[in-house]
């Protein structure tokens, strides 16, 4: 390992041997972290790594049980979120930390001591522009934060942080919730505030990223830092994967060829509003056949969520839709579920499951009315634990017995047992939100794994993600929403991350300019990884002069109406699925081949 | 001012089996000593109070009849919160419910709803409890259809809908059937009492004078309906489900607007039952201050048994005792300080089931 | 009927709804329901009387009253806030406790006579047609003191720091956590202060607007009616304030029904037939329901929400962080 120190400068931050233990778990194992000003420094890490803890400690949410910390040489000693703003460190959270019905500037001025007591608004409102200017940030100081999108509302956390001085911003995973193109923008807002002498922690799990926006990079590994390093070009996904993970990660899914069926599920022109009475859905048709996984794609919040519910029965719409001939538009969830739908909803806890019941009475949720669990008018608990035992083993659910309450189980397991659940009813359609999100490695490959045997087994399954890495190695078509919209869809044989990328950001498909349709086209199985998507958006912005007109693409009509069929084979359609790719990245990719690094996933 | 975080560190993964029933024990140990205190600080002797508090209601066969009395409301009232409760509905309207039930019942012999010369008793008294209940479950209807409907808050409902149900008696009590201008209906024919321990006293001499009635019997029945509609039935299962996590029940396809109306309903009609035994079992007329707040109580016994229809039987007996005890010992309001700081002290305790307490100084202090 | 004085009562009994659910206004807006504000304002009344009654002074009951409804509330946040009960139950059980100690307490105190809270006109105002001797003729300092809370609380949670914190606290208290708000003291405090103006409310109604000690029936019900009026306004101090006035009248003119022999030339049935007098005295409790309904669809309709925190206990690390 390699760490190479910065001459003549007094670290911004200095981290020594910080060890943090909650009850069962060494989140912090005597971890060091430097940064200088000017500087932006990824920490990497995967899921549960610590690198979220080791920011809360440095802003002063989490106390350590050893270590120091000096901030520009100081040592300091934090006792409450207040003392880390006081000394200028501010941190961007992954879930923003804003009160919704509050406008931007009342916002920022949470926790202050100035204004002493009346608030002049319009002052602030002022002051704020002001700063917003300065770094090139656009915002409209008055608007409601409800009012704003998620990358606007990112833009407020970062304006909150500056205006309280701070010179050292931590930024937790913050590319997560934007679309490639807003990334990008995010990245040379970042970049510009390093200029001005800001110490940047950029928490990710994207290489690609993090070399593009990082000067220097350390790398967590359960509580451990396991590399520090400047030499960012050094980096292999492989190494760094290997860094993150501890073992070599091969991702190898079982996705059998295999032509769509009959139609399961049909929605003809339906909208529907959000909680906030505002359009979510507007007018959108979609069909989802036999063995066909229809990923939708997505930057968060524009209606997947209501697309799911109004599937479900969860949230009423207008318009049809069919499932197995059915309407179950406004039926209620009752009437799907014995329709042979089957729902594994996003928030795992808040919805798929009863936190404070047994294993068996999760189990038992959907089926409590069939026999042998339903006797009567009462509920064969024997039975039911039968039932519990075998899935139990089945799927390889962790928990010492049946009897277990849900919420004690780890966020792997909960969602073996919502899958378990689910699955095992023989499904006709399955509709999976955001299905590993917050998985380990293991646990998601094993999730996967369950979505690819329903569709081999003749399932339709609707699968929501915000990983388009995920989307791209499961999905059949992809269908991208925006505004909620359904921009377009693209077969898998057509998937192209940069298209993908233009239209999550609402660019229709008729729009996109050839070229980019032209430029890489991914075959089913070589996977692409949305790592690349900035690369490629820098590819494409060079392409853009020289390269002839492309393939032409099955966009939404008819893909609406009609599977994917298998002919279009992958190889008649890539002639040259490494032009314009720098001699690197077509190293990189004859490596990686069909092996898929799953490291960077969280 | 600076407020420490809490101190409560370690959520319990499992606690022992006897600990809930150390906690409300407890509760109820150290709300008798802080009455006690209250007690002596407004200048009466908490020993005296409490020896008499125990005579006046276990200090004889006759005085324990007495305390089954007073427990059969609080009985049926405690197992229809405990079932509201375990859904997580606020039934705060027994009170209520009690006395529209109560009126309903009076009804039969009042309206006369049949010839109470010819009709045998066993068929006037079944009348009756089919008309308290459904007076119960229809001012039980209300909030839960509000509550299900429009989602408004069931508690002010409930207990907004205490007062008109009293007053509702009130205008009956005191114009059409006040009887000679009393705030009471006329004495209720025998053949709408309810048996008593003192109507076998012919044959068991021990009997005589003790008000018990079969009130008790039907609290006791209920409970075993409660036990095996809550822990045995497909019922249960949903409205256990429907308490623990709504979203999930929605989602798992349970009708939470039907259930929540129907649960306010049984949860009803068992108060609604009450005031019938009340009615027909003890006063044998409908008047004014039939319930010394059984609605109110009823809502502590359920808490106070952990929502376990036996374990609400003996808290019930518990109850009983205060509210015969109290009735004779001064100040007043004695019976309700203990109850409050009861419950207090009771939801309090269920921190010590949740949490292994340990106490930090602020400068070992770790957020969870 | 004299509509001047029904209008005038009922200004002047709206104050203690007033009080009270502005009290309780800042309680939820921090996030804590306080279910138990008829039992503060019953303690706050009896302590006010009694503390009127034996020490002669009328403004040491008042403090007593603010007093004893704030110490009644601690019990509230400590349960609710630290040990993280469910708020309903412990409210109910804040109701049952104040009962009983202001009975226990306010032993012996029925009938007697104490100081009240004196009586002013405004000089010029109260010289207005109608709107004069409506408002700000004679009223005890009490109701003037409602006119000022309206705006002045309206002002501290929408246009001061203070405010602000209290709203963050009551909508995204993790947000507010990581700016440095201190999200217990905050809760504490304000389910403090309505514990103070429930008292100050109950001591309005013992040693101002209607006199005397009534044991429980001295507020019989107002308190929750108090709770349900901070719903009905959205959790915004005019519409309590109109709400408060509202009630107050309508109370009011209910009960002058009874007086005249005629009513809109008809028979007036209320006088023929007392007894008709318990439809009149429902009169409060059904309107509240009616409040509640309206209220609610009027909700649905401008998305008007509680505070999204509200009943929800705070305790970091549970979630996000």
């Amino acid at each position: 390992m390699t760490f190479t120190e910065t001459p003549n400068a007094v670290p911004a931050v200095e981290m020594q041997d910080i060890t943090l233990r909650f009850p069962g778990v060494l989140a912090n194992d005597h971890v060091n972290f430097t940064m200088y000003p000017g500087e932006i420094h990824a920490l990497l890490g995967e899921n549960g790594a610590g690198k979220s803890t080791l920011m809360n400690v440095l802003t002063g949410l989490y106390k350590p049980q050893s270590g120091e910390i000096r901030i520009h040489g100081k040592k300091v000693s934090f006792n409450s979120p207040k003392d880390a703003i006081a000394n200028g460190i501010g941190m961007v959270h992954q879930h923003f930390m804003l009160v919704e019905n509050q406008t931007v500037t009342e916002n920022i001025l949470i926790g202050l001591d100035t204004p002493r007591f009346a608030l002049n608004l319009k002052k602030y409102d002022q002051e704020i522009s002001h700063l917003a200017d300065q770094f090139g940030i656009h915002i409209d100081p008055t608007a409601r934060i409800w009012q704003l999108s998620v990358g606007e509302q990112q833009r407020v956390e970062i304006l909150k942080i500056l205006y309280r001085g701070a010179d050292i911003l931590i930024m937790d995973e913050p590319t997560a919730v934007l679309a490639p193109q807003e990334a990008d923008e995010l990245i040379e807002t970042l970049k510009g505030m390093a200029a001005q002498g800001k110490a940047i922690a950029f928490i990710s799990h994207k290489l690609t990223e993090v070399k593009q926006v990082a000067d220097k990079l350390t790398v967590l590994r359960r509580g451990r830092v396991t590399a520090e390093r400047k030499d960012l070009e050094n980096f292999t996904r492989e190494s760094l994967a290997s860094l993150m993970v501890g073992r070599e990660v091969i991702f190898n899914l079982h996705k059998c060829e295999q032509t769509a069926g009959r139609e399961v599920l049909r929605l003809e022109d339906v909208s529907a509003v959000n909680n906030k009475n505002l359009p979510a859905l507007r007018n959108v048709d979609l069909a989802l056949h036999e063995g066909e996984i229809l990923g939708i794609a997505g930057v968060a919040g524009n209606g997947q969520s209501e697309l799911v519910e109004v599937i479900t029965g969860l949230r009423e719409c207008t318009g049809n839709i069919w499932l197995e001939g059915k309407n179950i538009a406004n039926k209620p969830p009752a009437f799907s579920i014995s329709h042979g739908l089957a729902h594994i909803p996003e928030d795992r806890i808040g919805v798929g499951s009863a936190p404070n019941l047994s294993l068996t009475s999760n189990i038992i949720m959907k089926r409590y009315d069939q026999a042998p669990v339903s006797q009567k008018w009462q509920l064969n608990y024997v039975a039911a634990d039968a039932l519990a035992n075998g899935l139990k083993d089945e799927y390889d659910i962790q928990a010492p017995n049946v009897q277990t309450q849900a919420r004690k189980l780890s966020g792997g397991n909960l969602q073996k047992l919502i899958l378990a659940r689910e699955l095992s009813s023989a499904p006709r359609l399955v509709v999976a939100m955001q299905p590993t999100r917050g998985l380990d490695v293991g646990a998601i490959e094993n999730v996967q794994q369950l979505l690819l045997n329903q569709r081999a087994q003749g399932c339709a399954i609707l699968l929501v993600s915000e990983d388009l890495d995920e989307l791209l190695s499961l999905s059949d078509r992809i269908a991208v929403m925006y505004e909620g919209h359904v921009v377009g869809t693209i077969c898998s044989g057509d998937f192209d991350i940069t298209k993908i990328g233009l239209m999550m950001t609402g660019t229709l498909p008729q729009d996109l300019p050839p070229e980019a349709e032209a430029s890489k086209p991914v075959a089913v199985g070589s996977i692409s990884e949305f790592d690349e998507v900035l690369d490629h958006v820098k590819d494409f912005e060079r392409i853009d002069e020289a390269s002839p007109a492309g393939q032409p693409v099955i966009l939404s009509e008819e893909a609406a109406e009609e599977p994917c069929g298998d002919d279009t084979s992958p190889s008649e359609q890539l002639e040259d699925p490494d032009a314009g790719l720098t001699e690197k990245e077509r190293v990189l990719r004859k490596v990686l081949g069909k092996k898929y690094q799953k490291g960077d996933e969280e | 001012m600076k407020i420490p975080y809490p101190v409560l560190l370690k959520r319990h993964e499992d606690y022992p089996k006897w600990l809930p029933v150390v906690t409300s024990v407890g509760a109820v140990l150290l709300a008798f000593i802080i009455s006690g205190i209250v007690l002596a600080a407004t200048g009466a002797n908490p020993f005296t109070v409490y020896s008499y508090f125990f005579k006046a209601s276990f200090g004889s066969w006759g005085a324990f009849s007495d305390v089954i009395v007073k427990a059969t409301p609080l009985l049926l009232i405690g197992l229809g919160c405990s079932l509201a409760f375990k859904m997580r509905l606020w039934n705060i309207g027994a009170e209520g419910q009690f006395f529209i039930g109560a009126f309903l019942a009076s009804a039969v012999v009042m309206v006369p709803l049949v010839n109470l010369e010819t009709t045998p008793r066993w068929a006037v008294i079944a009348l009756m409890m089919l008309l308290g209940m459904a007076g119960g479950a229809l001012w039980g209807f209300i909030p839960g259809y509000l509550k299900a409907k429009l989602s408004i808050n069931e508690v002010i409902i409930t207990l907004m809908l205490n007062y008109v149900a009293i007053l509702w008696n009130n205008y009956w009590i005191f114009g059409t059937w006040s009887e000679a201008g009393f705030q009471m209906t006329k004495t209720f024919p025998r053949s709408a009492w309810l048996p008593r321990l003192a109507d076998f006293a012919d044959k068991i001499p021990a009997f005589s004078g003790m008000t018990a009635h079969a009130g008790i019997l039907f609290g006791i029945i209920a409970a075993i309906i409660v036990y095996q509609i809550i822990y045995k039935s497909k019922w249960g299962y949903k409205i256990t489900l429907i308490g623990d996590n709504p979203r999930a029940a929605r989602y798992a396809g349970i009708d939470i607007a039907r259930n929540t109306i129907l649960v306010f309903m049984v949860s009803g009609a068992l108060a609604g039952l009450a005031g019938m035994t009340e009615v027909s079992g003890v006063v044998h007329r409908l008047q004014e201050r039939i319930s010394t707040s059984y609605g109110f109580s009823g809502v502590i016994v359920a808490w106070l048994a952990k929502l376990n229809p036996f374990a609400v039987i003996l808290v019930s007996i518990l109850f009983g005792a205060l509210l015969v005890a109290s009735r004779e010992i001064q100040p007043s309001g004695i019976s309700f300080l203990i109850q409050g700081i009861t419950l207090f002290l009771v939801i309090s305790s269920d921190v010590l089931l949740k949490y292994e307490i340990k106490w930090v100084r602020p400068s070992q202090e770790t957020a969870q | 009927m004299n509509w001047i004085e029904i209008f005038r009562s009922g200004i002047s009994t709206g104050t203690v709804l007033l009080i009270a659910s502005i009290g309780e206004i800042l309680t939820e807006r921090s996030g804590i329901q306080n279910l138990g504000v008829e039992g503060m304002m019953l303690l706050g009344a009896m302590a006010g009387f009694k503390v009127a009654y034996q020490t002669g002074n009328v403004w040491l009951g008042l403090l007593a009253a603010i007093a004893a409804g704030g110490l009644l509330s601690l019990a509230h946040a400590l349960v609710t806030i630290h040990f993280q009960a469910d708020q309903t139950v412990s409210g109910l059980s804040l109701t049952f406790l104040g009962t009983g100690l202001a009975l226990v307490l306010g032993e012996g105190l029925t009938g007697l006579t104490a100081p009240v809270i004196p009586s002013a006109s405004i000089p010029l105002l109260s010289k207005i047609p109608y709107l004069g001797p409506v408002a700000f003729a004679n009223h005890n300092l009490l109701v003037y003191f409602g006119y000022l809370l309206v705006p002045l609380t309206w002002y501290y949670i929408n246009r001061t720091r203070p405010g602000l914190h209290l709203r963050a606290v009551g909508e995204n208290p993790a947000a507010a956590d990581t700016l440095g708000v201190n999200i217990y003291r905050t809760r504490y405090i304000y389910t403090f202060l309505g514990g103070c103006f429930a008292g100050l409310a109950g001591a309005a109604i013992s040693v101002a607007i209607a006199p005397g000690w009534y044991s429980n029936l001295t507020v019989n019900g107002q308190g929750f009616i108090a709770v349900a009026l901070v719903i009905f306004a959205s959790w915004n101090p005019w519409r309590a304030a109109l709400g408060g006035y509202l009630f107050g009248v309508l109370r009011r003119f209910t009960l002058d029904l009874q007086g005249p022999r005629m009513l809109l030339g008809l028979a007036n049935p209320f006088f023929f037939n007392t007894n008709l007098v318990f439809f009149l005295q429902m009169a409060p409790y059904i309107l509240t329901i009616i409040a509640l309904i309206w209220g609610s669809s009027a909700a649905r309709k401008k998305r008007i929400g509680s505070p999204a925190a509200l009943g929800v206990p705070y305790q970091r690390g549970e979630r996000g962080l």
